[in-house]
């Protein structure tokens, strides 16, 4: 065995490793999280840093074979359906009506109100921008 | 380490289907669903390394494909309550649990 091929290895060996780790993470944070947003985050973290690692070590065990174009192939639609099926459930959530924890504080108000009352805003508003 | 890494996948695996088993709101349900779905392709393209035969890896690709497609379908089914044929305004309008309020129901 060359040095290349050592140091494939090892390579390899160390992005499996780390992919499992991740995938075992993101299922714990998905078990354990306390709010569906925080789910959202565990589950991310799962679906592209552990998904690209467990590939890439995968790839360098295939060698240049055919294996390795599929598990690309893989990897490439992975890379990019698991963010845009995360990012619809989220989207689905927040059209539904979820809010995070302690969101109620940025919640727009509901009524447009007419210009002394966007006065009033502007004038609560500026004593924070002098301090800051 | 191919074992070990298919160990962790499956523990993985069954964690996620805890959260989609126990998940309090619809969305969570579809969230773990769709995990699953990356921890299965995952698990058999480490399976078929962990056995000799990577050959495998077609079926992890069509699952791959299946695990989007149906996620989305899932989504638009409870948004529209019909997946071909649907509505221009949503029929039933999600409540803050999740479940659907159904307001379409005469017509």
């Amino acid at each position: 065995m060359s040095a290349l091929d050592m140091i494939v290895e090892v390579a390899s060996w160390v992005a499996i490793l780390l992919g499992s780790a991740f995938m075992l993470i993101g299922a714990v944070g998905t078990l354990r999280f306390p709010d569906f947003w925080s789910r959202v985050h565990a589950v991310s973290v799962a679906d592209s840093a552990g998904m690209l690692l467990l590939t890439l070590g995968m790839c360098m065990q295939g060698g240049f074979t055919l294996v390795t174009v599929k598990l690309i192939i893989i990897g490439i639609f992975l890379f990019i359906t698991g963010p845009t099926a995360t990012h619809a459930v989220a989207n689905a959530a927040l059209v539904s009506g979820f809010l995070p924890k302690g969101a109620d504080a940025f919640r727009k108000p509901k009524l447009i109100v007419d210009k002394e009352t966007k006065k009033i805003k502007k004038k609560k508003r500026s004593p924070l921008k002098g301090k800051l | 380490m191919f074992a070990v890494a298919a160990i962790a996948l499956f523990v993985g695996m069954i964690i996620v289907l805890i959260r989609l088993y126990a998940g309090p709101t619809l969305y969570d349900r579809v969230l773990a669903g769709n995990a699953f779905g990356t921890y299965t392709v995952l698990f058999i393209g480490i399976l078929g390394f962990l056995t000799g035969r990577p050959d495998f890896l077609d079926i992890a690709l069509l699952y791959a494909l299946i695990n989007f497609v149906g996620t989305i379908a899932i989504l638009k089914y409870f948004r529209y309550r019909a997946i071909g044929d649907t509505s221009p305004t949503p029929r039933g309008t999600p409540t803050a649990n999740g479940r659907l309020k159904d307001q379409g129901a005469k017509s």
